[in-house]
């Protein structure tokens, strides 16, 4: 169990990429942190940093107090599960598992009992004796996870190791990952560019975009109150509507629909955000407009509408019979309300 | 039907090519079983005669040579020792510098790799009067050390190596470095297994090239006790049917080599693993 604080993280890379700018985190003992956020945001060098498999610009990594800029990867006790898996080829699951221990000098005989012990937590004890070729993408990884949990490391980091699975096996994996991480209370980071996964296993997510942090919190606290909006674009599915408007007298007009803010904010310039499922469709709504398209997805259904050239889509309950081309009415409460500074992208 | 006609006439091209090829070695070997004097009252024969034992075991162990000094058998020992010299130390070197050119953050690495590369156009025959200088003065005439060492170097070799470990993922040193391997370690426990079948290729190729030398071993040796067997080839006396009987002994060496590693060759050549 460990605490890993990174002060001013910052990576600039020989051709004058900034990938990671200013970034400053504290992680807790026993605590999973999720860093999301789109491809090339610098999510995954954070993490490359914290292994100490990428050179740090400036700024400071420390875990349990200690500074661990300048020490070398194995010495850091971190264990990391790579998105491809990272297997060695030419040996069999046992010495893939087993590696890391021999290196370290552990007796023989301990070592056998430790591989055991993870193999049979993992349900891999059938697959010792195979090569990482003939085993199925699942059971790959199982095995990666099984080398990072073997050697019982302060942080476990994991870079993208979903991504290469399919969807069912993605979801039963996801759910072991975190059911595991519980058991262990060890310390880790998952880094995604899936909200759902974000969202799912994270006991904090930190929400990256172009090298800076945008927003850090609970899943609840991100989803309910973005700060910014790439935040509030980024996280939930469907996506959330966001309208551009102008503010005046605690009115937010989009073309000729205004609603109440239920506050005397005036901005000019301005954006409001609206979950899609918190768009209220009722035959007594304040707003009309018709279904441009609609999506059955079993229980329920999305509806992609527009209002004054701007599209929104709102998720209602598949029972409401609308069929596209359909008028609705539809409410807007002013409680469930994102609104966001054009300029700064800020939330107000 | 069309399925058969077409496969009945691959077969057939392969089995002409067979032919074309088998037929002329099976032609010295049947003459090699005959005496000299039935060779030449009737020709090269197709069948096998009754003096093999008697032909093979003659040309073995007799002394042969300018001044008697050689057998047949030492040539092919010289030969053996030579061709597998050269394949094993070019196998470590171009192991080693493949290495040293992808993994090490070197300044000039590409720069170097294709200075090794350009060695390629300079053939033995054009350094012979230097390496044999080196060698005399490092007085290396007449040893094995001096047959092997100014060939066991190979550019091909390390280019071979070095591509293959450009297609090796990154994450596979990544996760080693994690799991406390240090640089010779991951050399030894992960690089020279997965090269295993491309080290195939290479000692295969290599031993063939020792075996084949001719000039450089002429050169090199003034004692007839480090006659291999190209140059034994060159200055075998004796009846013709001896001859035959060295030319297809001198073929086993390499058949050997092959059939030996034939499994991880042919996997190396493909890297269909």
């Amino acid at each position: 169990m460990s605490f890993l604080e990174l002060q001013n993280i910052t990576k600039i890379y020989p051709n004058g990429t900034k990938a990671v700018n200013e970034t400053s985190l504290n992680i807790d003992n026993g605590e999973f942190v999720v860093f999301v956020g789109p491809s090339g945001c610098g999510k995954s060098t954070l993490l490359r940093m914290i292994a100490g498999l990428e050179d740090i610009t400036s700024g400071e990594i420390s875990l349990d107090g200690n500074i661990i800029n300048n020490i070398d990867p194995s010495e850091r006790d971190v264990a990391m599960v790579f998105q491809n898996y990272a297997l060695y080829p030419h040996m069999s699951v046992f010495n893939n598992m087993s590696y890391g221990l021999k290196n370290r000098g552990i007796s023989k005989d301990e070592i056998k009992n430790k591989v055991n012990d993870v193999a049979k937590l993992l349900e891999i004890d059938q697959l010792l004796i195979r090569k990482p070729s003939v085993l199925s993408g699942g059971q790959r990884q199982r095995v990666a996870m099984g080398r990072a949990i073997v050697r019982n490391p302060k942080i476990f980091l994991f870079d993208e190791p979903l991504s290469n699975l399919d969807a069912k096996l993605r979801n039963q994996m996801r759910l072991e990952i975190k059911k595991l991480q519980r058991q262990m209370g060890v310390t880790s980071i998952f880094v995604t560019h899936d909200q759902t996964e974000a969202m799912t296993l994270g006991d904090r997510i930190v929400v990256i975009n172009n090298g800076v942090v945008e927003q850090v919190g609970t899943p609840k606290e991100i989803y309910s109150k973005p700060n910014t909006k790439f935040v509030a674009e980024f996280i939930g599915s469907p996506q959330m509507n966001l309208f551009q408007c102008k503010i005046e007298n605690g009115f937010a007009k989009i073309s000729d629909m205004q609603i109440n803010l239920n506050n005397s904010l005036n901005i000019q310039d301005a954006c409001i955000g609206v979950r899609p499922d918190d768009i209220l469709i009722s035959d007594q709504g304040e707003y009309s407009s018709s279904a441009n398209l609609v999506e059955y997805l079993g229980s329920d259904m999305i509806i992609y509408s527009s209002v004054g050239g701007q599209e929104f889509s709102c998720k209602l309950s598949s029972k409401i019979n609308l069929k596209a081309g359909d008028n609705f009415k539809f409410n807007i409460s002013p409680s469930v309300l994102h609104i966001f500074d054009n300029t700064s992208g800020q939330r107000v | 039907m069309t399925k058969y006609i077409s496969s009945s006439i691959n077969h057939c091209i392969l089995l002409m090519g067979l032919i074309i090829m088998i037929v002329p070695v099976w032609i010295i070997f049947a003459s090699s079983t005959h005496t000299s004097l039935f060779i030449n009252t009737n020709g090269l024969q197709f069948f096998l005669g009754d003096n093999f034992i008697e032909n093979y075991s003659r040309v073995l162990f007799k002394q042969s040579g300018f001044f008697n000094e050689i057998t047949a058998f030492k040539m092919f020992f010289n030969s053996f020792v030579m061709a597998t010299g050269i394949a094993t130390l070019s196998v470590i070197t171009s192991l080693m510098a493949a290495y040293g050119l992808v993994y090490f953050k070197i300044k000039y690495a590409t720069i170097i790799f294709w200075l090794i590369f350009i060695t390629l156009l300079v053939p033995l025959e054009l350094r012979i009067m230097p390496s044999y200088i080196v060698m005399s003065k490092l007085n290396l005439v007449n040893t094995f050390a001096g047959l092997i060492l100014p060939i066991s170097a190979s550019a091909i070799a390390t280019f071979f190596f070095r591509q293959f470990y450009k297609s090796i993922p990154d994450e596979l040193l990544e996760a080693a470095k994690l799991d406390g391997t240090s640089s010779w370690r991951f050399f030894i426990d992960f690089l020279v297994p997965l090269s295993k079948t491309m080290i195939a290729v290479v000692f295969i190729f290599m031993f063939v090239f020792g075996y084949n030398q001719y000039l450089w071993p002429l050169i090199m040796t003034t004692s007839e006790q480090y006659w291999t067997v190209v140059m034994g080839l060159k200055t075998m006396y004796g009846s013709i049917s001896d001859r035959f009987a060295f030319v297809i002994m001198s073929m086993i060496p390499p058949v050997v080599i092959i059939i030996f590693l034939q499994k991880l060759f042919i996997q190396g050549i493909f890297q269909n693993k």
